[in-house]
């Protein structure tokens, strides 16, 4: 009985290893071994020429830039979309757990429906807007864009999370003559590192990883790595390099895969934040 | 009593200031959020192709919409994936969690294993399983050089199963997370009553089957939920996987309205199809964030 | 006008009024203590004085300036929170100081508070300590640590000692009233329990459902209950309180009670007013020390009345033994001496004092007054 489940636990570990080591397997070895029928065998050539040219030199749109500029064009948008949500988290999840006012759990429950609309309901306004306020088509639009529609998550992790900091302790720094700000940044602020990690890590996998919003709002100047990914992949001239394609594939994985091995408890806490609220 | 007006400014700054401070980000979700949801509903009454333009129509798009077949592929295709979506993450992640939760000494490499493709971008994923799932390269290819000649698997290229194969790189991706899930549910039972239904000779098999998983309806639920709202918004993957092809065979709502209001000029075709994206996840949504909220009460 | 003056105060959240029409005034170096089950209002008013909470309406004031609208940190006031709520990332020492430093006091003199008031409670040691891997006693001392260092007006405690194990809470109870007797500093102290009420107060508001009970001294409140709710709150074991009937023997009331079996007994009142209740029901209440055997009743009582009544249950208790017998029909219970003869099952001779019965209207639930 327990060898079965062992067993069946081991396959199912297998499936889902299945596509990383395709990836990796075919990203080292020469495209004609590819072709000629070997996708699961190891590289008998290893090679790491895919890798270089899916970072530097392959053909993304016109331009033959590899994947490198687009690199940074995510990082410029991750950053700073991280640090402003999570910080404006903070305070939102500050104000509606210890400075509670009257309908505060309705505004909440707006700001977290917000999280969950099908993007493609704000898309042609988003656009417009992007537009007047002359942000189309920059990583600052992109930014702005990933604030709004993440900082319903951030809300949510700090409010359930400051929900269970003791009130008493609040109350005892007022007594003490801390203000608003002074409580928060020194009270409540030195205890948030765990949730800070969550929230931190939630934004940038989600931020990392969004296409829609990249495809949408986003020109070449600005274009984030699944973008170009997708452009790379779905080139439809010349000859397809597979190899090259599942190098860039983990070239774009490779951030929010190193988060998570590095922290996955705290991606699996803000996973689990995020479904289950109670 | 004259509370209000001893106070100074100061004082009353300090009764706005958390109002002050909550007030950004509302106004953005506002504007951004219900401002912007109120436009694109307005737009699907409107006569807007390339760009908005403000000629009332009244139902006449969502009318249009509704005889389109592309639509009617598109929410077809939504059928067929939601439901063996959501089935088939919901049963392999219960099962993973019970088998995981049988003190397994690897679990935590397991569950770090099984849960990795909730951290990847929807585009590697969808480029990772479609050159697998290629008969030129991919699988088929493999298996006829491996020596099994008549081995066939062109799921992705055809008309009538490549929605499939969009099933199963979905489900590859968020199973792993539907098991967390469950694998929590499981560890927040107490324990006490486990033993007390050993106690009474439950088999594993009742003990399962009447004691433990009706112990998990609310992670059966915010299961459900958090999967149907996946399932409607599901995009990049299709963009990634199969492009919406071969044909519309792969089309889903989410592609419909990108394409119609962005490709193909139809833009109040594309706002009525995005507004009923909205609604039918609104449904599902606000029941679920409004019980959840009202608990903590 | 007192010291520190609560002039009917009340507090509604909605439509709820939680706290109704509270007076209180208490004067410079008091203790007083409210009491009273968990809901009664007395932690909302403790935050009220605060500044915690708004106050509906009403006022209070301290050294005769309105505080109602006043910030917390501007009242002079210092409060020990149930939780201690010591802030986790800071030491034992910072703890204690961070009122000061945000009141802008100098380093130097915050260092000079700190070490008096570490000497005081000679906690020395633990100050640069996390709270963390204080235990709860230490916690405990942080925590008034933190009030004391910065000699406010009022002290407030809201059960400062509920979290702490019985022995420890015995200990820092007698330790809380040292620091009073020494500083003279006004306290007002919230306690569910009322032994704590008891032993440390010098005055007690009794509490319950949002409106005082009774305002008092601790022995006036023990002896001459208001009603029948702090008569039954205040005590341990809780006053018996049984169904009688006032007769007349002469000119002298007595109340007739029944036995176990329903046999009629009759003891004498103290108070002659209560002649004018001839013929009237009404409730009868009688502490468990006021029910002895004969031997040990009270020497200096002028009015001790015998019954013979069966022993239902004994407990012993140590130092006393509780006898449990049917009166008018209720469980009563009397406090007698451990070496006292009594055994359940068996006929016993009681003794009861009844210059300290006390009798109440069974409408109203309250005392009629002597």
């Amino acid at each position: 009985m327990r060898a079965l489940i062992y067993l069946v636990l081991t396959l199912c570990a297998l499936f889902y290893m299945l596509p990383l080591y395709v990836m990796l397997v075919n990203s080292v070895k020469p495209l004609d071994e590819i072709t000629g029928g070997g996708m699961m065998n190891l590289p008998q050539v290893f090679t790491l020429v895919p890798w270089a040219r899916a970072w530097s030199s392959a053909q993304i749109g016109v331009e033959p830039t590899g994947l490198s500029p687009y690199f940074w064009n995510s990082i410029r948008m991750v950053v700073p979309a991280v640090a402003i949500s999570t910080l404006l988290g903070a305070l939102n999840g500050y104000v509606l757990t210890k400075w509670r006012f009257k309908y505060d759990t309705i505004l909440f429950g707006l700001m977290l429906f917000a999280c969950f609309i099908p993007f493609q309901v704000v898309l042609i306004p988003m656009a417009r807007m992007l537009g007047l306020m002359g942000l189309a088509g920059t990583t600052r639009g992109l930014v702005l864009v990933h604030v709004v529609y993440g900082v319903g998550f951030t809300t949510l992790y700090f409010r359930n999370y400051y929900a269970f900091f003791p009130t008493e302790l609040v109350r005892a720094a007022q007594i003490d003559g801390a203000g608003f700000f002074r409580i928060f940044w020194r009270i409540l602020l030195p205890s948030s590192g765990p949730i800070a990690v969550v929230s931190i890590i939630w934004q940038f996998t989600n931020i990392w990883n969004d296409f829609l919003f990249g495809a949408s709002f986003a020109d070449a100047n600005s274009q984030p790595m699944t973008v170009a990914l997708n452009n790379l992949v779905q080139a439809s001239h010349g000859v397809k390099e597979y190899n090259v394609h599942f190098a860039g594939a983990i070239l774009a994985a490779m951030p929010t895969l190193l988060v998570y091995i590095v922290a996955g408890r705290y991606f699996v806490r803000g996973l689990m934040a995020g479904s289950v609220k109670g | 009593m004259a509370v209000s007006a001893r106070m100074d400014f100061k004082s009353r700054l300090r009764i706005w200031l958390p109002k002050l401070v909550l007030s950004p980000s509302l106004a953005m979700v506002l504007v951004f959020v219900y401002g912007f949801i109120a436009f694109s509903v307005y737009l699907s009454f409107t006569d807007s192709r390339l760009l908005p333009s403000y000629g009332w129509v009244g139902w006449e798009n969502y009318s249009k919409l509704w005889r389109l077949s592309h639509w009617e592929i598109s929410l077809a295709n939504m059928g067929i994936f939601a439901a063996l979506y959501i089935g088939s993450c919901t049963a392999l992640g219960l099962g993973l969690a019970i088998f995981l939760d049988q003190k397994i000494r690897i679990e935590g490499v397991l569950r770090t294993i099984y849960l990795y493709p909730m951290a990847l971008s929807f585009i590697v994923t969808g480029t990772a399983w479609k050159w697998f799932l290629d008969p030129g390269i991919g699988l088929e290819n493999v298996m006829q050089t491996w020596g099994w000649e008549t081995f066939g698997f062109d799921w992705i290229k055809n008309r009538n199963l490549a929605i499939y194969t969009v099933v199963l790189a979905a489900v590859w991706q968020t199973s792993g997370f539907v098991m967390a899930m469950f694998l929590a549910g499981l560890r927040g039972i107490d324990n006490e009553i486990i033993k007390a239904a050993q106690i009474d000779g439950a088999s594993n098999w009742n003990l399962y089957r009447r004691i433990v998983i009706p112990q998990l309806r609310p992670a059966f639920l915010s299961a459900f939920v958090i999967l149907g709202h996946l399932a409607i918004k599901t995009f990049d993957l299709v963009i990634a996987l199969t492009g919406g092809g071969p044909g519309r065979a792969t089309e889903l709502p989410a592609t419909f309205m990108y394409s119609y209001a962005f490709t193909r000029n139809q833009m109040g075709i594309g706002a009525a199809s995005a507004t009923i994206m909205l609604m039918t996840i609104a449904a599902i949504m606000i029941p679920y964030l409004y019980a959840e909220l009202r608990e903590k009460r | 006008m007192g010291f520190l003056d609560i002039d009917n105060a009340t507090k509604s959240y909605g439509s709820v009024r939680v706290l109704h029409n509270v007076d209180i005034s208490v004067e410079e170096g008091e203790f007083l203590a409210l009491v009273g089950p968990s809901g009664c209002g007395k932690s909302t008013l403790l935050n009220m004085i605060a500044g915690l909470e708004e106050i509906t309406s009403g006022e209070i004031r301290i050294r005769g300036a309105v505080m109602n609208g006043v910030h917390p940190s501007k009242r002079n006031i210092a409060m020990v929170f149930q939780s201690y709520a010591l802030y986790p990332n800071m030491t034992a020492g910072q703890n204690i100081t961070f009122g000061l430093e945000m009141h802008g006091v100098p380093k130097a003199r915050r260092e000079q508070a700190r070490q008096r008031v570490a000497r005081l409670l000679q906690i020395e040691h633990l100050l640069n300590r996390k709270p963390g891997s204080l235990s709860g006693g230490q916690r405990q001392r942080v925590a008034m640590g933190r009030a004391l260092v910065r000699n406010p007006d009022v002290f407030l405690f809201d059960e400062p000692l509920s979290n702490l194990d019985a022995k420890l809470r015995v200990d820092m109870r007698t330790e809380i009233k040292k620091l009073h007797q020494t500083l003279g500093t006004t306290v007002i102290y919230v306690t569910h329990d009322q032994i704590e009420a008891m032993t440390l107060s010098t005055r007690i508001a009794v509490m319950n459902g949002g409106y005082v009970q009774q305002l008092g001294k601790p022995q006036e409140i023990y002896d001459t209950p208001a009603n029948i709710f702090v008569a039954t709150f205040m005590g341990s074991p809780a006053m018996n309180v049984l169904p009688a009937r006032v007769m007349m023997e002469g000119t002298a009331p007595v109340a007739e009670t029944a036995l176990h079996d329903g046999t009629p007994v009759r003891m004498p009142f103290s108070q002659a007013n209560l002649a004018q209740w001839a013929g009237r029901d009404i409730l009868l209440g009688i502490r468990p020390e006021s029910i002895t055997d004969e031997n040990t009743a009270d020497r200096t009582s002028g009015n001790i009345a015998r019954l013979t009544n069966r022993v239902v249950i004994t407990e012993p208790a140590g130092s006393d033994t509780f006898a449990i017998m049917t009166l008018g029909g209720r469980d009563v219970i009397a406090r007698m001496r451990s070496d006292a003869k009594v055994a359940p099952g068996i006929d016993f001779t009681f003794a009861v004092n009844m210059e300290k019965a006390v009798a109440f209207d069974p409408e109203t639930k309250e005392r009629i007054a002597s």
